[in-house]
């Protein structure tokens, strides 16, 4: 997994509530039996004129040229609520994005983004509005800091500088600042799991009696 | 109260159900609050399980017990009546047919194919095969993993990287969710069924209302409903954002999975029985948020715009945009621009394209009985193309051999093969952009159904009271209501 640690980078303010993961990848665009080639389908509805053809709609924040770039996007309440595909994930990361700011987040997609390095950001609703705002006035649109080893976010407004920390759990904070692989931190501690299935085994025999 | 129960209180404190079922499966606890539980059951579908088998193969990582692993195949399968082996509703789907059963082959799991007789979406398979019941801690990488809550088992959705997780170590790491309670109150009036209940409530408490919580729904409501309805209410959860649902189990589960192929027979069902019937919150046990909803007055309920939470009783009005908090302004607005529709009207009345009888919410053969008393002997609406594609084989047959079947043809609904179905869109036949459709599904999210598709989320028997009116009805106006 890419490991996160600091970030430094555009923010697209997508201030919508629940943002589900139908929006983030329709479904028609996930076409393989894999994690990648995704990226083309992110926002789909959204970002293309037709369903069909790739034509972009000038209108959606990430086609805008001063946010072309983006890499952290900063969306409402409930983000990637919805169907448990994390395929929208892959497809955010794969486009680039970083980093997602929201005031909540839908709570598998969460744990999918942390999974695959994208840093899930929660801040509060009054927060997520400043940054917003801030962004939509400035001609160009300010950089977003965000270190996690500090577990805060650093925007350099027109106007005057931002300072704003979150929190995030110490373990998922670990995963993402090493990179770990979920799964080997979990096989350390095989001989406490055998331990506990065998006892489990023996408490209720018939949920290992499979009929198959 | 003597003094003993005080003090036995004191030593084993007061548990929700939730907290259990969590301790039950709880290995252990890291210092930041997670903690690394057993899973007893893991299920899988061919649109995201492959993916899930495939980059465990990738790691050169096993199944650790492939003996509890249940794949379908639900999501992409065509639903044409005679379809083949590997013919998928979506252009170039039959990939992801042909790779899971290769993965499924090749990692041991069970498989349950396409032209298996126990085959169906996979929350309405795992309980018709006894796969899951009480206590058991169960996983899917599908959000609707909570619909099976509704046995008392811990059961939840995950993403594909927590399913290789839970493949390659039997176990997941999880941060331990808050407890809600909702609490039913009241009878349901005739039309009136689990779906509308569920609407209801995520309309009222709002889409995000459940966050990090898991949902025990109790009462006198839930007592008096089937499994199939438990099974609806449970469904939903997660579109009011919560970790999963659950219910206490009682005699009806218990009959209910007597006999189920995957269910312990004879003496062993004895000893399960006795532990189940243990599986329910202590009396005094504390719930962080508590929810109690009166259903005697309950109208049917049906969805305005694109989130479950713009929902409202059939014969309300829509909402007016002076009427609405500032913050909500803009969504009604962008939902009300979708769906084509104006603030203040109604929609009772409003012209029907589209008709979906199916999916994991209301698939189910209780769901087709609902519909069919009042489609008997009634045509729908030239207007409105209709379909009806059960949850499972077995659900298929039974309202075969009911004549349920024969009722839906004749009342000109296409009859398809179980699956997914029109439950959700990802490429090829679909209804057109624009078109009205009323659905028993979940979701209504902007182009769930097909790119524009509007779709109204309401009960079976709404979908099809309006599908023969040709616009938007009230079931209970409709003939043939069951009685409650
Ligand atoms: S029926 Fe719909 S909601 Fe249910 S599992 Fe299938 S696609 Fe998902």
């Amino acid at each position: 997994m890419k490991p996160f640690t600091t970030h430094r980078g555009i923010a697209a303010p997508l201030v919508r509530d629940n943002i589900d993961t139908d929006q983030i990848i329709p479904s028609r665009e996930m076409k393989t039996v894999g994690k990648t080639g995704l990226s083309e389908g992110l926002f789909a509805g959204w970002r293309y004129l037709t369903p069909d053809a790739r034509d972009l709609n000038p209108d959606f924040i990430l086609n805008k040229p001063a946010f072309e770039n983006a890499s952290i996007l900063i969306a409402g309440a409930n983000f990637g609520c919805g169907s448990s595909r994390e395929h929208a994930v892959w497809a955010l990361a794969e486009y680039g994005i970083r980093a997602v700011i929201a005031e909540s987040f839908g709570s598998i997609f969460r744990a999918n983004a942390i999974r695959n390095g994208v840093l899930p950001v929660t801040l509060p609703r009054a927060s997520i509005k400043r940054l917003a705002t801030d962004i939509q006035d400035s001609a160009q649109p300010p950089q977003i800091e965000i270190d996690l080893n500090k577990c805060v976010l650093l925007m350099n407004g027109e106007s005057e500088a931002v300072i704003m920390s979150f929190q995030l759990a110490d373990a998922e904070r670990e995963m993402l600042l090493n990179g770990y692989d979920p799964v080997d931190l979990t096989q350390k501690h095989s001989a406490k799991i055998e331990d506990f299935i065998r006892d489990h085994r023996i408490k209720r025999p018939w949920i290992y009696k499979d009929k198959i | 109260m003597p003094v003993q129960d005080n003090e036995k209180r004191h030593m084993t404190p007061s548990l929700t159900l939730f907290d259990k079922l969590w301790q039950e499966h709880c290995i252990q606890s890291d210092a930041s609050g997670e903690d690394l539980l057993l899973i007893d059951r893991i299920l899988l579908h061919e649109r995201t399980g492959a993916v899930a088998l495939e980059a465990l193969r990738e790691k050169g990582r096993e199944v650790k017990t492939p003996a509890h692993v249940f794949c379908t195949m639900d999501h992409i399968v065509s639903n044409r009546p005679g379809r083949t082996r590997n013919e998928a509703r979506t252009p170039g789907g039959d990939v992801f047919i042909s790779s899971t059963r290769e993965s499924a082959a090749r990692s041991g799991v069970t498989l349950i194919d396409i032209d298996d007789a126990r085959q169906g979406i996979v929350h309405v398979m795992a309980p018709e095969l006894g796969i899951v019941q009480p206590g058991v801690s169960i996983v899917c990488p599908d959000s609707h993993t909570c619909s099976l809550g509704a046995f008392g088992a811990l059961a939840w959705g995950i993403g594909s990287s927590a399913a290789e997780h839970a493949l390659a170590t039997q176990t997941l790491k999880q941060k331990k969710p808050a407890n809600m309670r909702v609490t039913l109150k009241g009878a349901l009036q005739p039309g009136v069924y689990a779906k509308d209940i569920v609407l209801a409530l995520i309309a009222q408490v709002g889409a995000g209302a459940a966050a990090n919580h898991a949902v025990e729904f109790t009462g006198e409501g839930v007592r008096q409903m089937s499994m199939e309805g438990r099974m609806t209410l449970c469904n939903m959860a997660v579109e009011f954002a919560a970790f999963t649902a659950l219910i206490a189990p009682d005699e009806k589960t218990f009959e209910y999975l007597a006999g189920r192929e995957f269910a312990p027979t004879g003496a062993q069902f004895d000893e399960a029985l006795s532990w189940w019937r243990d599986l329910a919150s202590d009396e005094e046990a504390a719930f962080d948020k508590d929810i109690i909803l009166d259903t005697d007055a309950l109208a049917p309920q049906i969805s305005w715009g694109v989130s479950p939470e713009q929902s409202g009783g059939i014969d309300q009005t829509l909402p007016l945009m002076t009427d609405l908090p500032a913050e909500k302004e803009k969504a009604v607005e962008n939902a009300l621009a979708y769906m084509g529709l104006q603030p203040g009207q109604r929609l009772l009345g409003e012209a029907v394209d589209g008709a979906f009888i199916g999916s994991c919410t209301n698939g189910r053969i209780e769901d087709l009985r609902a519909a069919a008393s009042i489609l008997k002997g009634t045509q729908i609406s030239p207007d409105v193309k209709a379909i009806c594609v059960p949850g499972s084989q077995a659900v298929k047959r039974q309202a075969e051999e009911e004549g349920i079947a024969e009722i839906f043809k004749q009342a000109g609904f296409e009859w398809g093969e179980p699956g997914c179905g029109y439950c959700f869109y990802a490429g090829g036949d679909t209804f057109a952009p624009g078109a009205r459709v009323v659905s028993s599904t979940n979701r209504n999210f902007e182009g769930r159904q097909g790119p524009g598709v509007r779709t109204h989320l309401c009960s079976p028997a709404t979908v099809a009271a309006s599908a023969i009116a040709g616009v938007i009805a009230d079931p209970r106006e409709a003939g043939g209501v069951r009685p409650v």
